[in-house]
């Protein structure tokens, strides 16, 4: 049925034209940017990329309100917060640059496919100059590649694996949050203090690459303290009921279970091991003992009385009593009437960073905000001083040894600190066997 | 033209224009205006459409024609990413080999899950395909970790071997050297449209593979699977034999899934296991019922549907709300930014769920019968109106 009136010379004819055409429009564009999403002379747009719905959504929250209050402090509403207290006095509290600050949310979703087409999204439609938050480190991993394609900054949020900056590092990608090995250098010692050398550890893993670099390292500082190491189970993100995972623990000879789970995963597995009757039961002659190696206060108001003298490592807490917790608190509080946690403020910290970053190297062109952040040493955001490690992207600094207060007063008021770990301790190679095997490669401006 | 009739030459024609426009037609509104919220026309989200509008042209190549409900499509769609993201990584970060991969495996992916799943039809067929589909995405999520990385997805790392690509080859997705994220941006006063590589890649795939649907519809086989549709039984009587017809359609629409699970991955060198739960499998079914379950366009304009939504709708958020009704009294505004607010931005599924009822209750033919309905209104006012213009002079 070939009856069109399609003649070979006619479609020449037409396309010839069509071509013609689609070249005039090249007199329209202006002058290309110098990089992705060059900021105009009025305002700059940033990203904050979190989960508002899944397993991790309390986190993605919390960091949402942080943010928002780092925009205020950089375009000098509020009282300004840690902007005081910053050892680097960049800013002055009028934006970026002179320029105002404006924000876009998207939701992660926890899913990193979400994260991405959400972070996609904000870049190509919403024209962001950097993407902030996260609260998974499989979302952070995808989005900060993503971020490395497109030519633009990821300051990344909380993400706890020792792959967001081993493995999967990347040149545009930035991590102020401490890491797993940091936890189980921090923690190790303590454990072997608190119920001693001679311990068998159940671990209970998050299947993904949080979990697979957390068990990794709590085993492997564990195991250099003395303790076994009896099974270690893989369970998937936001399985709800972990009762299934708890049973096989009761006739496994272990005497410590290691939770290697975050968000609402950590709340039920909690939950469900201590209405089994875990931390009653004695086994080898010890107290049945659970650790919880990575820590949050949200987390911890959400498991309530079962957390009570439970060990973990946290990266801040609010009740730490130096200058910058202390005014980050207090702006927090008055705008919130609530502490921050410390995935809050590691988002908090991360925004004032890199506009300082920003304001420091003069410009918003992403490599020159990377250098300015390669090696930067600073103080005042409430962790005591911390070096950017250029070789990682990798913050270094003191990591504090939590745990579940017997008898609280508020309910706020949950989780004691039982140790500052001093920045050596957890200090490492960048080519660190936990970390080695990923390059950051050259800075993408996307021009 | 191309072995099809008039008629369908200018609605492949139409089609043809609909797609190469698309970076004009999704952008109606003037960047800073307040409805600029409502422009979809970013590369992402043309993608999308583009390789969505592939995965449901395929699944209505099965549930259209032959009537099978597959609700397991997710699985080709996440096999086609896969093989596709490990030929990036093993071969070249050129998208030719990855998408040809992705199509093939996901091919004989569809082939063993259709040659068993058939033998059953109805529910039992449906159920099998879940079942298929739910074991797929417990394999690539926790079984088959190290092909598939799990929860964090399968990524391309700068150190990967790609034995093709020489030194300065690029380090994204390209076709020879093209970038596939690469842009053209073209500023006509206060709009901008963008023409992304990416983009027309996918489109030109979309294109091709609609004719190919097209030409299946029109086709003996075609006119076979129609057969099945209306009464399997009479044709098994007949002594036909239809199973290798279903498993053939089968095959077809796992394929169209496998590449667009390619191009999704050439796009965005990630495939997460996400992409494989049964959520992405009744996506692609609300897809084709939303726009026109047996249409040759309903499947294309339920994805873009279903994707605009998911993209625009769910990025409204209480701080664009009350920008809108700012003008309104401060009790006015509050009560109607509450009322909305459970419709848009994280509740965008529930709009979704209320249209697509709508749709089904009010339209069983779809978005495509909405089209025909107003056609023809229109039609009939204009009749109405010739004989109405024609009254008074008589």
């Amino acid at each position: 049925m070939s009856n069109s009136k399609f003649t070979r010379r006619g479609v020449i004819k037409t396309g010839a034209a069509a071509g013609a055409g689609l070249a005039l429009p090249t007199i329209f564009t202006g002058a290309a940017n110098a990089f992705t999403n060059e900021p105009g002379a009025g305002s700059v747009k940033i990203g904050f990329n979190v989960p508002q719905s899944g397993p991790y959504a309390d986190e993605g929250l919390d960091e949402l309100r942080a943010q928002e209050l780092a925009v205020e402090h950089l375009n000098g509403v509020g009282d300004g917060g840690m902007l005081n207290t910053f050892s680097s006095k960049a800013l002055g509290g009028n934006g970026i640059l002179g320029r105002k600050v404006e924000f876009v949310t998207g939701n992660t979703n926890t899913k990193s496919d979400v994260a991405r087409a959400s972070a996609k999204s904000m870049i190509e439609k919403d024209g962001v100059i950097m993407i902030n938050g996260g609260s998974s480190s499989g979302v952070a991993i995808a989005v900060q590649g993503l971020c490395q394609e497109a030519g633009i900054i990821f300051m990344a949020g909380l993400t706890h694996s020792n792959d967001t900056t081993g493995k999967d590092k990347k040149a545009n990608g930035f991590r102020h949050f401490f890491n797993a090995y940091m936890s189980g250098a921090a923690l190790a010692p303590v454990l072997e203090n608190a119920y001693g050398s001679d311990r068998n550890a159940y671990h209970l893993t998050s299947d993904y690459t949080w979990g697979w670099t957390q068990q990794e390292s709590m085993v492997a500082s564990t195991e250099a303290h003395g303790w076994k190491t009896t099974n270690t189970v893989l369970t998937p993100v936001g399985a709800g009921d972990f009762s299934s995972y708890i049973t096989p623990v009761l006739n496994s000879g272990a005497d410590v279970l290691v939770l290697n789970h975050y968000g609402r995963d950590m709340i039920n597995s909690i939950t469900a091991a201590v209405q089994f009757g875990l931390r009653d039961k004695q086994v080898n002659g010890k107290d049945f003992q659970i650790v919880v190696p990575l820590y949050s206060e949200l987390m911890a108001e959400g498991a309530g009385e079962n957390i009570k003298g439970v060990y973990g490592s946290m990266n801040w807490n609010w009740q730490l009593e130096d200058a910058g917790t202390a005014a980050f608190v207090k702006s927090f509080g008055e705008k919130y009437g609530r502490p921050p946690s410390n995935s809050a403020h590691t988002c908090y910290v991360q925004t004032l960073l890199y506009a300082d970053a920003v304001a420091r190297a003069g410009s918003f062109n992403p490599c020159a905000v990377g250098e300015a952040l390669e090696g930067f040493e600073f103080d005042g955001m409430g962790n005591g001083p911390t070096l950017y490690r250029a070789e990682d992207h990798q913050c270094f600094k003191d990591v504090l040894v939590m745990k579940g207060k017997e008898n609280p007063e508020n309910q706020f008021d949950i989780l004691e600190k039982v140790e500052t770990t001093p920045r050596a301790q957890v200090e490492y190679a960048p080519d660190h066997p936990m970390f080695a095997g990923g390059e950051l490669g050259a800075c993408n401006s996307g021009a | 033209m191309l072995g099809l009739n008039n008629r369908d030459t200018r609605f492949f024609l139409i089609v043809i224009a609909l797609t190469l426009f698309t970076p004009f037609l999704l952008q109606p509104f003037p960047e800073g205006s307040a409805m600029a919220q409502f422009n979809a026309g970013y590369p992402d989200l043309m993608q999308r459409f583009a390789i969505y509008g592939i995965f449901a042209i395929g699944f209505n190549i099965l549930l259209g024609l032959t009537g099978y409900l597959s609700f397991g499509h997710a699985a080709f769609l996440g096999v086609g990413s896969y093989s596709a993201v490990w030929m990036f990584k093993l071969l070249s970060l050129n998208v030719i080999p990855g998408i040809i991969l992705a199509v093939i495996v996901s091919g004989i992916f569809a082939l063993i899950i259709g040659y068993i799943s058939l033998r059953r039809s109805g529910i039992y067929f449906s159920i099998l395909t879940l079942a298929f589909a739910q074991m797929s995405f417990n394999l690539a999520y926790s079984v088959l970790t190290p092909i598939t990385n799990g929860e964090t997805g399968l990524q391309i790392r700068l150190n990967d071997p790609r034995i093709l690509d020489g030194e300065g080859a690029s380090q994204y997705t390209n076709l020879f050297g093209l970038d596939m994220s690469s842009s053209f941006k073209l500023a006509m006063g206060d709009y901008v449209f963008t023409f992304n590589a990416g983009y027309y890649f996918c489109a030109i795939i979309a294109i091709a593979a609609f004719y190919l649907s097209l030409r299946i519809f029109r086709s003996p086989f075609g006119l076979m699977l129609r057969a099945v549709k209306s009464n399997q039984h009479r044709m098994n009587y007949t002594g036909l034999n239809t199973r290798p017809y279903t498993l053939a359609a089968f095959v077809i629409s796992g394929m169209y899934a496998g590449l667009a699970g390619g191009l999704l991955a050439a796009m965005d060198p990630l495939a997460g296991a996400e992409r494989m739960q049964w959520t992405a499998s009744g996506e692609v079914v609300l897809m084709t019922i939303l726009g026109g379950t047996g249409t040759l366009m309903g499947p294309i304009l339920g994805a873009g549907f279903i994707k605009y939504f998911e993209n625009i709708f769910s990025k409204i958020n209480d701080n664009i709300l009350h920008a809108w009704f700012s003008a309104l009294p401060d009790g006015l505004e509050g009560f109607l930014v509450t009322i909305i607010h459970p419709f848009v931005g994280k509740g965008w599924h529930l709009t979704l769920g209320l249209v697509f009822m709508l749709v089904v209750i009010f339209l069983p033919g779809g978005l495509v019968e909405g089209g025909q309905r107003i056609k023809t209104m229109f039609s009939r006012k204009k009749n109405s109106d010739a004989a109405s213009d024609v009254k008074p002079a008589e």
